[in-house]
């Protein structure tokens, strides 16, 4: 493993975030720490992720598109910034593509994501 | 006072994040086997200076006049050497090390290297030019660069005049990079932004010369055998502190041992009043 490699890695320890395992497609909430003057609170995030970029390193982010006031969203979170409370997984999707850019372009029920019923963790496949 | 700057080796970007939810990009850069290798004196140079060596060369593959050199600073052979130029009182002794404590956190420095060499490119690349138009009968050189100068008088091009050329592989510094964070065990700095040259190039790292400097730098630099005599100092610190401590306890448990004696001394005195008065009633 390279220097630069084993800092991320070291870095991704330290940081100790626990992230669910999930994939575009999904419906996923995440609690966005927003400071206001001088307090700051949680605030939710619920929408498809769309895309996840860099996989897993400290460069990692991912893209949650929702639907808001009929006008479409995307924010794009770093995975491991420190300012995400929590990702929780809402709803497991069933999408034959990496990234779901063509959502984009649809509305109403052709926007929609089969949910996926036979979900099992990545860890336990061979199990 | 100028200080001695360092060489160190770019090993790449990454980035950090901070607390407050801020990333950071950084470049780290690392420190490897950096010694001083020859002194610039006034006296035999005319000029004060500092020779530093960086990483370690095969020794079949030095020079026979550089092993030469290494040898009578009884260092191994560098793969990298420069010299900075220092004041006077800030000169360091041939074969101390430098250390990544020589930066501290929050610092700004000026960082040179060699940029990454770009070959034979047009106007435009080289000099941001804008180019001729797309259409308006324009043929075949729309990337070119326009006029280069006046006509029959002066009659040639001047000097100087921005034409396409070889771009890059040029010396570069990147001034006022802040230090992030800095790890001596390893000999890693990391610093705020992107740095000249490729990764593996060697680059040099000054104190910013835009910025004032600091007062909590280290002269004349941040040296391993300071280091050493900290720790040392320190380890002994603790151990005197740890010595005085026993004694402390030593102490109070004797004062208590005393004060324990000392009642028990009391209780039959106690007692035996306490036997006269009962006799009494």
């Amino acid at each position: 493993m390279n220097l630069i490699a084993q800092l991320e890695a070291e870095q991704i320890a330290a940081l100790g975030k626990d992230l669910p395992d999930f994939k575009a497609g999904d419906t996923i909430r995440v609690g966005y720490k927003v400071t206001e003057g001088t307090r700051s609170r949680v605030q939710n995030y619920e929408g498809v992720c769309i895309a996840r970029k860099n996989g897993k390193g400290i460069a990692g982010s991912f893209t949650v598109r929702k639907i808001s006031f009929g006008e479409g969203v995307e924010r794009v979170f770093p995975l491991h910034s420190t300012n995400i409370d929590s990702i929780i997984v809402v709803r497991r999707g069933r999408v034959r593509r990496a990234k779901l850019y063509y959502l984009r372009s649809r509305r109403g029920k052709s926007a929609r994501i089969i949910e996926q019923t036979n979900y099992r963790p990545a860890g336990q496949e061979n199990a | 006072m100028l200080r001695s700057g360092i060489i160190a080796k770019k090993m790449g970007m990454t980035r950090l994040f901070m607390e407050d939810g801020k990333q950071i990009p950084v470049t780290v850069l690392q420190l490897d086997k950096l010694q001083v290798v020859a002194k610039r004196t006034a006296e035999t140079d005319g000029y004060t200076a500092v020779q530093l060596g960086a990483g370690t060369a095969k020794v079949k593959r030095t020079s026979q006049a550089m092993r030469g050199h290494f040898a009578a600073a009884k260092v191994e052979p560098k793969r990298k050497i420069a010299e900075f130029r220092v004041a006077p009182e800030n000169m360091i002794e041939v074969g101390e090390e430098i250390t990544a404590n020589h930066y501290f956190e929050g610092q700004f420095v000026d960082v040179s290297g060699t940029s990454i060499g770009k070959g034979f490119q047009g106007a435009m690349k080289r000099h941001n030019f804008g180019g001729l138009r797309a259409t308006h009968g324009v043929s075949v050189s729309h990337r070119s660069h326009g006029s280069t100068g006046q006509c029959q008088d002066p009659g040639k091009v001047f000097k100087g005049k921005k034409m396409a050329g070889h771009m890059g592989a040029a010396k570069i510094t990147t001034q006022n990079l802040q230090v992030v964070r800095t790890d001596a065990d390893r000999g890693l700095i990391m610093v705020k932004g992107a740095v000249p040259g490729s990764k593996g190039g060697w680059v040099t790292v000054k104190d910013a010369v835009k910025k004032p400097t600091p007062e909590n730098v280290i002269y004349p630099a941040g040296l391993k055998s300071l280091d050493e005599e900290a720790k040392r100092l320190a380890a002994e610190a603790a151990a005197a502190a740890a010595a005085e401590e026993e004694a402390a306890t030593k102490a109070a448990a004797e004062a208590e041992q005393a004060a324990l004696e000392a009642a028990e001394n009391e209780a039959p005195a106690a007692e035996a009043a306490e036997g006269g008065e009962s006799d009494e009633s």
